[in-house]
């Protein structure tokens, strides 16, 4: 079935922004669209325009309601700008598509609820960790923290639920599952997801040309790598 | 030249005017949670609207400065040994001490010239929860040594020099920031958020009737409203989405949590209402129990709230603008 082009509403986020709705549920595809839609927007590097924030079913437009560029109401400015890109079409999918590969140790000790989640699953723990870097991951939203990823494409065997208690800190990098999506904690932060490895990357460095490794969008491989190379890639 | 803290506030950390461009990355444009008194900071001082202060909280820190320095506390009413809300020249080697807020919650140090530490991602605001921006990126502690221009002497006392009315080290007139309540309960205006639906009539009643509180586990990230639980009627599921400053977001346990500078940018409880823009930095001067109610606005009502802030602040800055003229 063909997704509808057109948003099913826009929603005011107070007077400074509004959301744009094309789905209430996760569907990849509109998704997908909602990147490019993002894209578009941005591109445009509209002066009145704040921030262009995609997420699951619709992105949000962060604006400056009062700038002098913008002619009458900000939120028929806003319909008008959405229509205007969808009209002229969209960037094509695989202009955008970046793949990036991410080392993760799966080892216990970067691995806190790996025999938990091993025994909910009924697998080894060792088959966890390889089914995880078997798939294939799409990042859905960047959100809850700078450059925390939700990834769609978990393997429906290594579905569990988020810990009933969510951890106070989980440290930097570490590797998370919970129901169908995987997360990289970006910095030590506080964390209800399954922890099943942990990346020697910097997931956010505001110091860094682009701090944030990873973008809506993204497909994401995860590889595994040995507690020596864990070791040898975090010294670096 | 340096500005030494000798006794830190309560939470005390360097802030401009924040961030814009990196939500699509997780990242909240964050600053100071009063952008008004921040503004007036800045301009009692001679500087540009966009320099970084220092954000004080409840409890004011002492500091010592190492040079002549031109500067303003504005924002909420603190004990202090300076005036507020005006500018005042400290000669080399004094002390300032700040102690308890009688009236609003938070107060900016302003200085001639801004705190010069180096700028990430386009601002100086400390982002406490990532640990970058500001200071280290941290909260400011004993013993920190805060980095002035290299010019600053010489901008503190030309401009010092330039007032046209002053008496010894200050003047006599004042600019109070419009952010700082008289009474309470305050009142804000909020529209209905998305979700406003899922709560029965009754819970939107009481959203609007209910005089919240401000609960003690509140932060720059966001203020819970203590008061009567809210409970969702819809048990539609809610696909995580964006939020914004001054969201008004009901997680499970029912207690509202208003967005403040430092929010995630998405979130997946449902949003009752949101804040008008204008209205967000007099939140920002409740400190723990504060109280306050919501009105019911528009979109339309919201824009006046705006114009109605820019009408009271432009005259203000301009005023103070022609203290400094030649």
């Amino acid at each position: 079935m063909a997704k509808p082009a057109r948003p099913l509403a826009l929603i005011p986020l107070g007077d400074c922004a509004v959301y744009v709705e094309f789905s209430k549920t996760l569907d990849l595809e509109v998704n997908g669209l909602v990147q490019r839609l993002a894209q578009a927007v941005h591109g445009r590097m509209l002066p009145w325009m704040r921030d262009v924030v995609p997420a699951m079913g619709g992105l949000a437009l962060h604006y400056d309601p009062d700038h002098e560029a913008l002619a009458g109401r900000p939120l028929e400015a806003a319909a008008a700008l959405v229509e205007e890109c969808l009209k002229e079409g969209l960037p094509k999918e695989g202009e955008l598509v970046r793949t990036i590969e991410v080392p993760v140790c799966y080892e216990p000790q970067y691995a806190a609820d790996l025999d938990e989640v091993a025994k909910a699953t009924k697998l080894a723990p060792a088959e966890v960790g390889a089914l995880h870097a078997a798939g294939e991951y799409r990042v859905l939203m960047i959100g809850f923290a700078p450059g925390h990823a939700y990834m769609s494409g978990l393997d429906a065997k290594l579905a569990v639920p988020r810990r009933s208690s969510p951890r106070p800190v989980v440290a930097a990098g570490s590797v998370a599952i919970a129901n169908q999506q995987t997360v990289v904690y970006p910095y030590a932060i506080s964390g209800g997801w399954n922890i099943i490895g942990c990346t020697p990357l910097k997931v956010f460095d505001a110091e860094r040309q682009e701090p944030s490794l990873f973008a809506a969008g993204d497909r994401v491989k995860f590889k595994p790598i040995s507690r020596a190379e864990f070791e040898r890639m975090s010294a670096r | 030249m340096t500005i030494t803290v000798l006794r830190p506030g309560l939470l005390m950390s360097v802030q401009d005017r924040g961030r814009h461009g990196h939500q699509h990355v997780g990242l909240c444009p964050g600053g100071a949670m009063d952008v008004v008194s921040l503004t007036i900071a800045n301009s009692l001082v001679g500087n540009p609207v966009d320099a970084a202060a220092i954000e004080i909280t409840l409890l004011g820190p002492d500091l010592e400065f190492e040079h002549d320095t031109l500067v303003a506390l504005a924002g909420g009413d603190f004990e202090a040994s300076i005036p507020g809300n005006r500018p005042v020249l400290l000669p080399a080697g004094s002390r300032l001490s700040v102690t308890r807020a009688l009236r609003g919650a938070r107060a900016y140090l302003a200085v001639a010239g801004g705190i010069a530490v180096a700028p990430v991602l386009g601002s100086r605001s400390t982002f406490m929860p990532g640990r970058f921006g500001g200071f280290q990126g941290r909260v400011l502690k004993r013993g920190d040594r805060l980095p002035l221009g290299e010019d600053s002497q010489k901008l503190s006392q030309e401009r010092f020099a330039a007032l046209k009315h002053k008496r010894s080290r200050s003047v006599r007139w004042s600019v109070p920031p419009p952010t700082v309540p008289d009474r309470e309960p305050i009142v804000l205006h909020a529209m209905e958020g998305e979700h406003f639906g899922h709560f029965d009539a009754n819970t939107q009643r009481a959203f609007f009737d209910t005089v919240w509180k401000i609960g003690p586990e509140s932060n720059r990230m966001g203020f819970r409203l203590a008061g009567p639980a809210l409970t969702r009627s819809s048990t539609e599921e809610i696909l995580s989405g964006p939020t914004a400053l001054g969201s008004v977001q009901v997680p499970a346990n029912g207690v509202p949590i208003a967005l403040m500078a430092d929010h995630q940018t998405t979130g997946g409880y449902p949003r009752i209402a949101e804040i008008a823009s204008a209205d967000v930095p007099r939140l920002a001067q409740l400190g723990p129990n504060g109280t306050l109610h919501f009105a019911r606005c528009g979109l339309d009502m919201a824009a006046e709230l705006r114009r109605d802030l820019k009408d009271r602040l432009d005259p203000a800055l301009r005023a103070i603008a022609w203290e400094f003229a030649k």
